[in-house]
């Protein structure tokens, strides 16, 4: 057995590496990734051993990182694009819509996208502006675009691979609150690919849908649940585009309740929008109205409140006691 | 890069220097002051770094040895001028006269902003590097529509000059004409990146390609930067367009309490430039030229300590927001999203009057 006891932020890095030893046309594209090793260390290391080549510390330039990816790709590189915080992808938002998700399609399939953009995502770890943000749902929202996101070092570790082997574009979501949880990392035995949701835990109660940081809250909600003898089945979806709905619905047809947790606001977003696909497949099932606990519809709040804003394990638990109210 | 001439007024070692386009018309006592206002601001930011070690900031991003280019720059700056800051400036902070713990609000994570941007016609912080450029030339545009006497200044850094941003307000500024000044601190780092993986040329250098003038100035000299500023914002104010400064200074801290500059520069750097240091140089020329006695010194180091401590009393006694005031002015107009959210924090227990 080959299984090592690894950060998130320490899997990644490691997929990376193994990445860039498997394919020479891997490289990385980043602000500070170099020397620094980027703000959160993921790609440390990396321009020492692959040289500044295969590792570029970038101009301070979203749009430029991402739309020279794109050109980059074209020649059959396959760039893998550091943005340093979710806040700061948007100025890279035009190439991310307009060039990254459709140049496939435009060209007739001639262009593979094969890049991958990693951006640490969502909050809870008391910073300032800007450093907090859950953008998901604008990328989900993009035809073309894939949407992945691990929560644990193993599923990291394999999940960043895959994405960079796709021939379509992966906006990589990494839940940098658990970046320094460390998980055991099996490098034999592949995670399940990215496109296949997980069931947590099982449970015959409620169906809980979730990814990103929120995963771990929904497993303590689950295990405070059960005290109370409520059964949480907690699904992990792993990939924010495609939902893996068959795995989804089995659960749904067992439990009859669904609640949808994430960090992002509620409005127009990847919560909503299972939350919608799921009454339509699951209509007969369902023996309560889908319920999401989510952010609030404002701007990401100073850090001293984000507690009050996050998902938090007594909201989930609200959450359920108001699916459960209604008696089948 | 380095070597490219810049303007100086006075030399590390204290001594004036004459230079053919700018003179100093500052009196001692006006030196003086503007000292004084360097070494605040330089106790100031090392009380906010350590308080961010006690755990009571989120951040800080300090400023040391770039306290002659904030200064210089802020103090050119007539009150009804208008600044654009990134997240840096605090020295300009105080001389728009934004009381100090205002500064802190944002980086103890208390608040988006800290101030009434309108109130000292300096916006709040901006942190997304680049962005801030572009507002500062729509609202220079607002002041040549109301043909006002004001001028704008906006403030970014070396690695500040790679966004498309910048290049998209240079361009606005150039073809309207606007009474802009685009103020860059090449502190000759953006984190871990020297200035080379940003430019080819000296930055300044890139003015005329929007065909506007730009200069370099020791931005470690205040008499330097004051000059150079004053006649940059005067050009914008008479209706001769925006112009470019580069301020050739240096971070001499890590980039903010989170970084660790040990893993990317040499501490022979460093050494360099504490020999440029903004503040000794100044110091030297008033006891040299202007027999300033030590005492005065001491007196302005015994009330920036003063200021210090009243600024971490401040801190401490800050009350952290009311959950509830995370929907505050998300709107101008009522909106019925934020009022049902105000409602779901109600009843969870978070205050109101359920
Ligand atoms: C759009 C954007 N990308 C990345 C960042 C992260 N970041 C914060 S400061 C910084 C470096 C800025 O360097 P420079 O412009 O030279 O200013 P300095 O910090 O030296 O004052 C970076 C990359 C950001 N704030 N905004
Ligand atoms: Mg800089």
């Amino acid at each position: 057995m080959t299984t090592e006891n690894l950060t998130m932020a320490k899997a990644i890095n490691e997929g990376l590496r193994g990445a860039m030893e498997k394919d020479s046309k891997v490289m990385l594209i980043g602000e500070d990734i170099g020397k620094l090793g980027g703000v959160f260390r993921v790609t440390d290391g990396l321009q020492k051993d692959f040289g500044e080549l295969r590792v570029v510390d970038a101009p301070l330039a979203e749009s430029g990182i991402v739309g020279a990816a794109v050109g980059l790709a074209m020649r059959g590189y396959r760039p893998v694009c550091e943005i340093q915080f979710d806040g700061f992808v948007y100025p890279a938002f035009d190439q991310i819509v307009s060039q990254v998700a459709k140049q496939h399609a435009r060209s007739g399939g001639v262009y593979k996208m094969a890049l991958v953009i990693r951006i640490p995502f969502e909050g809870g770890i008391g910073a300032i502006e800007h450093h907090s943000e859950s953008p998901e749902s604008y990328f989900a929202h993009t035809a073309g675009l894939r949407v992945y996101s691990p929560t644990n070092a193993y599923d990291a570790y394999w999940m960043i691979q895959e994405a960079i082997a796709s021939d379509d574009p992966v906006i990589f979501c990494e839940p940098k609150s658990r970046y320094w949880e460390k998980a055991e990392v099996d490098r034999e035995t592949p995670a399940r690919p990215a496109t296949e949701a997980q069931i947590r835990r099982a449970g015959s109660d409620v169906t809980v849908v979730t990814y990103g940081a929120s995963v771990k809250t929904c497993l303590r909600a689950a295990q405070a649940a059960e005290g109370e003898g409520r059964q949480l089945e907690v699904i992990d979806l792993r990939s924010i585009s495609p939902v893996d709905y068959p795995t989804l619905a089995a659960s749904v047809e067992k439990t009859g309740r669904v609640i949808v947790v994430s960090e992002a606001p509620p409005v127009a977003s990847v919560a909503g929008d299972i939350a919608a696909t799921l009454s339509e497949m699951c209509f007969y099932s369902l023996r309560a109205p889908i319920v999401r606990v989510s952010g609030y519809h404002v701007p990401y709040p100073p850090s001293r409140i984000e507690e009050e804003y996050l998902p938090n394990v007594d909201r989930i638990l609200d959450a359920v006691d108001r699916v459960m109210e209604f008696e089948s | 890069m380095d070597e490219v001439p810049m303007i100086q007024l006075l030399n590390p070692e204290g001594e004036r220097v004459s230079n053919s386009e700018y003179e100093s018309s500052l009196t001692p006592s006006e030196i003086l002051g503007l000292y004084r206002d360097m070494a605040i601001i330089r106790r100031l930011c090392n009380e906010a770094t350590s308080l961010q070690r006690q755990g009571q900031l989120a951040l800080w991003a300090p400023v040391q040895g770039q306290e002659a280019a904030q200064i210089g720059a802020g103090h050119a700056l007539a009150a009804n001028d208008f600044s654009f800051p990134s997240y840096r400036e605090h020295g300009i902070a105080w001389k728009r006269g934004v009381p100090p713990l205002d500064w802190l609000r944002l980086f103890r994570g208390v608040t988006m902003g800290g101030w009434d941007p309108v109130k000292y016609r300096h916006s709040n912080p901006t942190i997304v590097i680049g962005n801030q450029a572009l507002n500062a030339v729509g609202y220079a545009m607002g002041i040549q529509r109301d043909a006002a006497d004001e001028a704008v200044m906006t403030f970014f850094g070396d690695g500040g000059s790679s966004q498309g941003d910048i290049h998209e307000a240079c361009v606005f500024a150039g073809v309207f004409n606007a009474p802009v000044v685009f103020f860059i601190q090449n502190n000759h780092w953006a984190i871990s990146e020297p200035t080379i993986r940003q430019t080819r040329i000296p930055l300044f250098h890139r003015a005329s390609g929007y065909g506007f003038p730009g200069v370099r100035v020791d931005g470690n000299d205040v008499l330097a930067v004051y000059e150079v500023t004053k006649r940059a914002l005067d050009n914008a104010r008479s209706g001769n367009g925006p112009s470019l400064i580069e301020a050739f200074t240096y971070r001499m801290g890590a980039h903010t309490t989170s970084d660790d500059p040990t893993r990317y520069r040499l501490e022979a750097e460093l050494e360099t430039w504490r020999l440029r240091d903004p503040l000794e140089r100044v110091k030297s020329y008033l006891v040299r030229s202007h027999n300033e006695q030590q005492s005065t010194f001491d007196d302005i180091a015994a009330e920036a300590d003063q200021m210090a401590l009243d600024l971490r009393e401040g801190l401490l006694s800050l009350p952290d927001p009311a959950p509830l005031s995370m929907f505050d002015h998300v709107y101008a107009e009522p909106h019925p999203f934020i009022e049902a959210g105000r409602r779901e924090l109600i009843d969870l227990g978070f205050g109101g009057d359920a």
